[in-house]
């Protein structure tokens, strides 16, 4: 059965900041609770939890004009996936991100529903960590483009 | 020296599974015994229905709606003020064996603490205890229950029911003689079964106190709560074919309906198949295909765990006594929730607020040489008053976080201070289907009121006199007759339910 979860955070940072470290598929790890560290080649990112457990991935979507960025999970246990973070810009220097998850089975639709509302918090509290530091463009990021 | 704690705790066990509850399907003689010497509450109800919400009322001393985990998949936060954590402030010991279930057990990621700590060979500290030594209900897993069984018995693990079937829902995969939903035939050895597991690890850590020490330690057993997968070798103890239909199971089919019909729409809606509105229920099953044969077997393999529960006990009892703590140890014995177990028709729970999983079995046999008085309490209690009650068995001053009154030692100790009332509440949320409902429980009666959800309009209710109809069979909420009454315990229920916490923490999981 399918089911779906959307949760979603206003951050006080430019959307095009936000957009710089939420729409870069190699630094999903900087801000996502229990992802150790995420490797992109083409369209395809392994990312790997804490635990070392690796997680195939198919980038669908990486639109840098809209900025929406989304991708599915291609193990076999999901007979359907696929995750959508946007960046809505508020024209007030703020933004609104939403991370969206669809899943069948639905179950994981709310386990990984639990983890996106996680990189949301830790998304806006990098973010707003101060702004004066630049974090838009993290030289810790051990991703491989 | 002061007195010690044995704080046991079982997952979803009715209160007439015991004997001294005049119970009569398992043997329980240990409890019966601890029950004969101290105090056997007959009107204790939990604050929620399901294990999350309610363990951290039991850990919190507090309602739902304040300490936050208004769900199942809620987690409890991890700096929400516990009694274990005042114990061990006070120079007690601590230790918490068996299931928590404080945080969400499905946890792919990895983010909470609970699930981390037998992965790193950790054992706690950890909401206040010392020792935090983790067991569901599985084999498989991430606690230490489960790496256990990994390094000592691998083969053991495919042994039990898969708890959830492939699409990660709770499995309504039937076994047994009758197919009955969540009955097993498991080969694991006694020895090697959780409940054995969780008497050994707490023996063992009793063992390694000095004897001068205070503790306080929490058993809590992961069964009876389904699956119903007992050792197979200890399934012979209740032949199922003897068993008798629970009370509770309205035998003729229409009358059953009817009965169904008279409560507010979700019932009916769960029965026949067309909403099931809580995780905690096998998404592919009908209640409505429940067969009789299924239910005596049900319950016949519940009474099997209860039975080795009672056992587990019997050995922990043992080891205090052979360190000489007897005379000053308090024995409080209770569970979670209930189980319908057949009533109405119905197996597991859900929101639905009647004795099947309200209705709980408490015991305190308070340290003997405290010279307290054997006695039965009328009076409604609830989990929340455990928290204060382990405070003032340690000699400590009841927090003021903590909600609930420590326990009374007969009625009228709990008439002088006023144990008028027991509140209990169910609210959930998952994938467009929410349920919101409010219980108060006071003066025989029982009355539930529900709020705008999807499936009820906020107008709807149930209400109960206990001693009359002890079933809760006949719904009175649109009685006129009855319309004061119902009025006034709506009233008080409002007038003493905590306001919910808001923002409304996440649900993180499904369970």
């Amino acid at each position: 059965m399918y089911g779906t979860i959307r949760h979603e955070i206003r951050i006080n940072r430019s959307a095009a900041d936000v957009w710089t470290l939420a729409g870069d598929p190699t630094r999903l790890h900087e801000f996502f609770p229990g992802i150790a560290s995420c490797q992109v080649e083409g369209s395809t990112r392994v990312i790997v939890m804490e635990s070392g457990m690796p997680m195939p991935e198919e980038i669908l979507v990486c639109d840098n004009t809209q900025r929406r960025f989304q991708y599915r999970i291609t193990v076999p246990m999901f007979k359907h996936h696929r995750g959508t973070i946007d960046v809505i810009d508020l024209h007030d220097d703020t933004c609104l991100v939403v991370y969206s998850t669809e899943a069948d089975p639905r179950t994981m639709a709310l386990v990984i529903g639990g983890g996106t509302a996680g990189a949301l918090d830790e998304l806006k509290r990098l973010m707003e960590l101060d702004t004066t530091n630049d974090t838009t463009n993290d030289t810790t990021n051990e991703g491989t483009h | 020296m002061g007195r010690k704690i044995l704080f046991i705790t079982t997952d979803q066990q009715r209160y007439d599974t015991l004997g001294c509850n005049g119970g009569a399907l398992s043997r329980t003689p240990v409890i019966d015994q601890v029950a004969a010497t101290g105090v056997r509450y007959e009107r204790a109800h939990p604050q929620s229905v399901v294990c999350m919400p309610s363990r951290s009322t039991i850990i919190t001393g507090q309602y739902p709606s304040t300490h936050g985990v208004w769900m199942n998949g809620v987690p409890l936060p991890e700096d929400a003020p516990s009694v274990a954590a005042v114990l061990h402030e006070a120079g007690y010991r601590t230790a918490i064996i068996g299931k928590p279930h404080f945080e969400p057990f499905l946890d792919v990621f990895g983010r909470f603490p609970e699930n981390g700590f037998a992965r790193n060979n950790n054992f706690g500290p950890h909401r206040g205890f010392e020792h935090f030594e983790s067991a569901t209900h599985s084999g498989a897993g991430q606690l230490h229950y489960a790496r256990w069984l990994q390094a000592n018995h691998p083969e053991a693990i495919g042994m039990f029911y898969p708890v959830l079937d492939g699409s990660l829902e709770v499995n309504a995969l039937g076994g047994g003689e009758t197919g009955a939903p969540q009955v097993w035939d498991s080969a694991i050895p006694r020895d090697w079964y959780h409940t054995d597991w969780v008497a050994d690890r707490t023996i063992s850590w009793l063992d390694s106190l000095d004897v001068q020490d205070d503790w306080f330690c929490w058993m809590s057993f992961p069964d009876p709560h389904h699956p119903w997968d007992p050792p197979q070798s200890e399934v012979g103890r209740v032949d199922w074919r003897d068993v008798p239909l629970p009370d509770g199971y309205i035998t003729d089919q229409a009358q059953r309906e009817a009965v169904l019909d008279a409560k507010p729409r979700h019932w009916r809606a769960w029965y026949d198949g067309r909403v099931v509105s809580n995780y905690e229920a096998p998404l592919d099953w009908v209640p409505a295909t429940l067969t009789p044969d299924q239910i005596r077997e049900v319950n016949a393999r519940n009474a099997v765990e209860v039975e080795l529960i009672d056992e587990a006990l019997g050995r922990v009892l043992a080891a205090i006594a052979a360190r000489g703590w007897t005379d000053d140890v308090d024995i409080v014995f209770t569970t979670d929730h209930g189980e319908l177990q057949g009533d109405f028709g119905l197996l597991f729970k859900g929101p639905y607020h009647v004795d099947g999983l309200m209705r709980l079995p408490l015991i305190w046999r308070p340290a003997p040489s405290s010279g307290t008085t054997p006695a039965a309490v009328t009076r409604p209690v609830g989990l929340v008053d455990l928290a204060p009650t382990f405070c003032i068995i340690a000699g400590l001053p009841v927090p003021s976080w903590m909600e609930g009154k420590p326990l009374p030692i007969d009625d009228a100790d709990a008439s002088t201070r006023g144990f008028e009332r027991v509140l209990t509440e169910w609210d959930s949320e998952l994938f467009g289907i929410g349920v919101h409902l409010r219980t108060i429980t006071r003066d025989g009666w029982v009355c539930s009121t529900y709020q705008p959800g999807s499936a009820h309009d906020g107008t709807e209710g149930e209400l109960y006199h206990l001693t009359e109809d002890p079933l809760q069979h006949v719904n009175l909420w649109g009685d006129p007759a009855h319309a004061a009454t119902r009025s006034d315990l709506v009233a008080d229920l409002w007038d003493h339910q905590p306001a919910m916490r808001s923002p409304l923490p996440r649900v993180e999981a499904p369970v």
